[in-house]
């Protein structure tokens, strides 16, 4: 995902933050002392009552056979989503085609050409270079797949999220009831996604497309709204007293005004839709994400990483071409007048024909065979020497089969069995308490009604569970990300050297991960953690290290002029100043690490992930559905209970 | 949300016009391109299913002139995809009755496509090197006896039994619970991970019980001896909740997608008459899973090897 940009706001009065603690403490304190004997008394304490569940299973069962049953004749189908399915299929097929025809050397030059005119010849030659090497990693037609599917859903996003943004960005109450949506949709792992379109679309490439677009729309719908309400009122109410219209107002003022959001939500769209791209191979997208699934399948780490490349490449390459267009359009300049600009994209786009053409002419429209480079033999060997002399008896300090079994028997399992031990109403309180120390009310009662609902859904025991494995992964990964990050913001030399590890780990389709986990750490719920950590890590790091370097230098230079050593000033004012920053790094961590914990179900990790696996494989749609809407309700509890108050007004899309 | 899919639909049924779609009859966007014949293969997530593709996809496009497509889809999703069309043929199937009434019996969406020639059979194994130090592990009723052995941090205080992905036919929870063994059922969520792990055991020569099925690759690699359990009958697995029998054996099946079976041409043909034994689709298996070769040259090599078997397919 995109890199998050820290607040810079200073730290509130902390004497005047003890009170309010204190009073909300007592508040809660007196509401639980009142409540607790009344439930404890109508239901029981210790786990989720049944008497409070609602059973799903049944009418959701004869939902999903309905659908089937009537997939074929029911006019709904037939004059609707019919339509949707078809005209989806449609359009991904068109890309598909044209991308064909043009070849590999005709899609390398347009790309590379576009690059160049938007954002640059640096950008151009990478863009280059990255699909060469997809080419070379034997990879060209399911990149040209994953290509045409993403090209559809990304257009589909920012086209309904640019108008979802325009609704709320120039109405107030459309705002106020879309920004709830939109927020939450953010923080809801992927995998969450999958099991409605499934149900009404089945298996393939409508299903996966839609899938992504509803994934991947919410952030440009965000920052649209954003940018058009964050416009300077000073230039409006210029251009208002000139006699502009509303919609004049809009087009010259407002839009331009905020093209630099815009840019960053079309940036945001298309990592997350690269993301998801992936996942729905799950339900049949095809593509470079079915391939790493297969490699998967064999166990074969080499080949999943030779799919799982270019996938990392697109990433990276779209991501600095449309940063590097969203950075020239906010430092105004267009050094070239209309007329030039107009003439040189049309002799960028002779260009890309020629070559095309030629290619064509030559007869080397597909990707020669022999041009193909074998890495999965080398990478399969390099992973097979890891596991053989990791996994166990090193001396001195264990295998790392050992280091999984000791983290399962020693953390796990008591993290889950307190949990799970815990009455049922205490969680419940729990929840509140640390919602309402860290956020407001409004938080509090969203993260106890989404808690509450995995319980009327009847999956409490795996929610918490699942929740006791996110717990232990976000401890592990706010350690190692906290020390990562503050060396980073110490030393240039570190953060330079990190860089290009983190764009990797960030982009990487989590299911590369899953085999060398297990590989290192047996099955189990071990290895979906370390799967977990090592996601969230890098979202984490950068967060802290530009939290930390955003600290005022003024208040670092008074530290240091009072004699502070190098500790003192980290301590004493750096970490204090960049609290908000590092409030939102354990909010974006526990997001990260639930995505991941959720995909580890396919690792053994069990719980709620298993229950979705189980009901996309078996097309058992009341256990994935009800375990789904687990997922999404336990991502409200986790997104609230770690929100920063600050987080509502200085956030910009994560 | 709805907001959202209701601006989709509306700007779609502009586009399309108000005629009717039906959307069980919509191939995959990747299918036939530039005038390709193309044949869309579903490839299950286990290495032998992943030969019988690989085979049928090197003659499809070598001795036939098809493009052919695999997509990896889950079995019963699978069927799902198949009677829409959006897969031509799944080539290994374990029996779904359910389904087979639905699409094959009711809707006539799917055809028959007649035996693979491989019989499979799912049971619990041990590897062979512990059941030779202890031979009475190999019946259920002794299994209690090894229970602490089999014991890991993820079965709790009791002896594990690995199960692999939910996607696979098991009934190993009721098993282990009418049955009454101190046994716990770890699902390892997907084959990849069950085999890395069995093969983890098995370089350290450690004890373990697990979910299996023959014929599978893997026993070339780790010998594993099946535990009996009480004899299969007829019936004896109606009531899932109630089972205490082992699992029977059964003759794998093809499916094609109806329309696919009647105007499918050559390629139809090459799939129906699609037959071979164990041995050969272990000997593919063994090179994709083991040997690493892609399943490409693995079909290349076994193609090069057995014109005799494969001649005999073609139309």
């Amino acid at each position: 995902m995109a890199a998050v940009t820290a607040p810079t706001v200073r730290a509130g009065l902390p004497g005047l933050l003890r009170h309010r603690a204190l009073a909300k403490l007592a508040l809660l304190a007196l509401a639980a002392a009142v409540l607790v004997p009344v439930v404890g008394a109508r239901w029981a304490s210790g786990s989720w009552p049944d008497a409070l569940t609602v059973d799903l299973s049944e009418p959701l069962g004869r939902a999903s056979e309905w659908i089937i049953d009537n997939r074929d004749s029911h006019p709904l189908f037939l004059y609707f989503l019919g339509h949707v399915s078809n005209t989806v299929v449609l359009c991904v097929r068109a890309v598909y085609l044209v991308l064909l025809a043009a070849g590999w050397a005709g899609v390398t030059a347009a790309a590379a050409l576009v690059a160049w005119r938007v954002a640059g010849v640096r950008a151009a030659l990478g863009t280059g270079l990255a699909f060469l090497a997809c080419g070379l990693l034997g990879m060209w037609v399911p990149t040209m797949q994953t290509l045409a599917l993403m090209v559809v859903a990304v257009l589909a996003s920012v086209v309904l999220g640019a108008l979802l943004g325009l609704a709320a960005g120039l109405s107030d109450r459309t705002y106020r009831v879309l920004r709830p949506v939109l927020d939450t949709m953010q923080v809801l792992p992927a995998f969450a996604y999958l099991l409605p379109v499934v149900l009404v679309f089945g298996i393939g490439v409508p299903a996966a497309v839609l899938a992504t677009v509803v994934y991947a729309a919410p952030p440009m719908a965000r920052l649209t709204a954003l940018g058009l309400r964050g416009a300077d009122p000073g230039v409006l109410e210029a251009v208002a007293s000139l006699g502009a219209t509303a919609r004049q107002r809009l087009v010259t003022a407002r839009l331009p005004l905020a093209r630099g959001e815009l840019l960053l939500g079309l940036n945001q769209t298309i990592m997350m839709a690269l993301s998801m791209a992936v996942i729905a191979s799950v339900i049949g997208a095809g593509g470079l994400g079915d391939r790493v699934y297969q490699a998967l399948a064999s166990v074969d780490v080499g080949a999943a990483l030779a799919a799982g490349i270019p996938i990392v490449l697109l990433a990276v390459v779209l991501d600095r071409v449309t940063g590097a267009a969203g950075a020239r359009l906010g430092g105004d300049g267009p050094e070239n007048s209309g007329r030039s600009s107009a003439l040189l994209w049309g002799g960028a786009a002779v260009l890309a024909v020629a070559v095309a053409v030629a290619a064509r002419l030559a007869g080397r429209r597909e990707w020669p065979e022999a041009w193909a480079v074998n890495i999965a033999e080398p990478v399969n060997r390099a992973v097979d020497w890891m596991t053989a002399h990791l996994y166990s008896g090193v001396p001195y300090l264990g295998g790392t089969a050992d280091w999984a079994g000791h983290f399962t028997t020693w953390v796990l399992d008591p993290l889950r069995s307190g949990l799970q031990g815990l009455p049922w109403w205490s969680v419940l309180f729990l929840v509140a308490t640390v919602a309402w120390l860290i956020g407001t009310w409004r938080t509090a009662l969203t993260a106890v009604l989404a808690m509450a609902a995995t319980g009327v859904l009847g999956v409490w025991e795996p929610s918490l569970d699942t929740l006791s494995q996110v717990l232990a992964a976000v401890a592990v990964t706010l350690v190692l990300g906290f020390a990562t990050g503050v060396a980073a913001a110490r030393s240039d030399r570190v953060e330079r050297l990190l860089r290009p590890v983190l764009d990797v780990f960030q982009t990487m389709p989590q299911f590369v991960y899953l085999i060398p986990v297990v590989a290192l750490f047996g099955v189990g719920r071990a290895p979906a953690v370390a799967a977990a950590v090592v996601y969230a890590l890098p979202a984490v790091v950068r967060i802290t290290a530009q939290g930390l370097r955003q600290v005022d230098p003024a208040a670092l230079e008074s530290a240091r002029s009072l004699g502070a050593t190098g500790a003192q000033q980290l301590r004493q004012v750096q970490l204090p100043l960049a609290r908000p920053a590092l409030l939102l790094a354990v909010n974006q961590g526990v997001v990260l690490v639930l995505a991941v914990v959720i995909i580890g179900g396919l690792v053994g990790g069990g719980a709620l992930g298993y229950d979705v696996v189980f009901g996309l494989a078996q097309g058992d749609l009341a256990t994935g559905l009800v375990a789904g809407v687990a997922i999404v309700c336990l991502g409200l509890v986790l997104d609230r209970v770690t929100q920063p108050t600050e987080r509502r007004r200085v956030k910009q899309g994560a | 949300m709805r907001l959202r899919t209701t601006a989709v639909v509306g700007a779609l049924l502009l586009l399309t016009g108000c005629g009717a779609a039906d959307m069980t009859k919509q191939a995959s966007p990747f299918a036939n391109a530039q005038g390709a014949k193309t044949v869309t293969l579903s490839v299950q997530s286990w290495v032998g299913a992943q030969a019988n593709v690989a085979v049928a996809e090197y003659l499809l496009e070598h001795e036939l002139g098809y493009r052919v497509d695999t997509v990896q889809v889950d079995e019963v999703p699978a069927w799902d995809a198949l009677s829409q069309g959006r897969v031509d043929a799944i080539l290994e199937d374990w029996g779904h009755p359910e389904q087979e009434q639905r699409y094959v019996k009711d809707k006539k969406t799917i055809a028959h496509g007649g035996d693979l020639g491989v019989t499979g059979h799912i049971g619990w194994f041990v590897p062979t090197y512990f059941a030779k130090q202890h031979p009475d592990v190999t019946d259920w009723k002794n299994l209690d006896k090894y229970a602490s052995q089999l014991r890991t941090p993820e079965s709790g205080g009791k002896g594990q039994l690995l199960d692999g992905s939910p996607s696979y036919v098991t009934n190993d929870k009721a098993l282990v619970k009418n049955l009454d063994l101190d046994y716990q059922v770890v699902f390892a969520g997907s084959e990849a991970a069950q085999i890395t792990q069995i093969r983890q055991f098995a370089k350290e020569r450690k004890p373990f019980l697990t979910y299996w099925y023959t014929p599978q690759w893997l026993f070339e690699k780790v010998p594993m001896t099946e535990v009996k359990l009480p004899p299969y009958e007829e019936g004896c697995d109606a009531d899932p909740e109630k089972v205490a029998c082992a699992y029977p054996h059964t003759p794998l099946q093809k499916y094609l997608n109806a329309d696919f079976a009647r105007n499918g041409g050559e390629a139809a043909a090459l799939l129906k008459n699609f037959k071979w034994t164990t041995e050969d689709q272990n000997q593919v298996s063994l090179m994709i899973a083991d040997q690493k070769l892609t399943p490409q040259e693995a079909a290349k090599k076994w193609v090069n090897g057995h014109e005799s078997t494969w001649r005999a397919w073609l139309p």
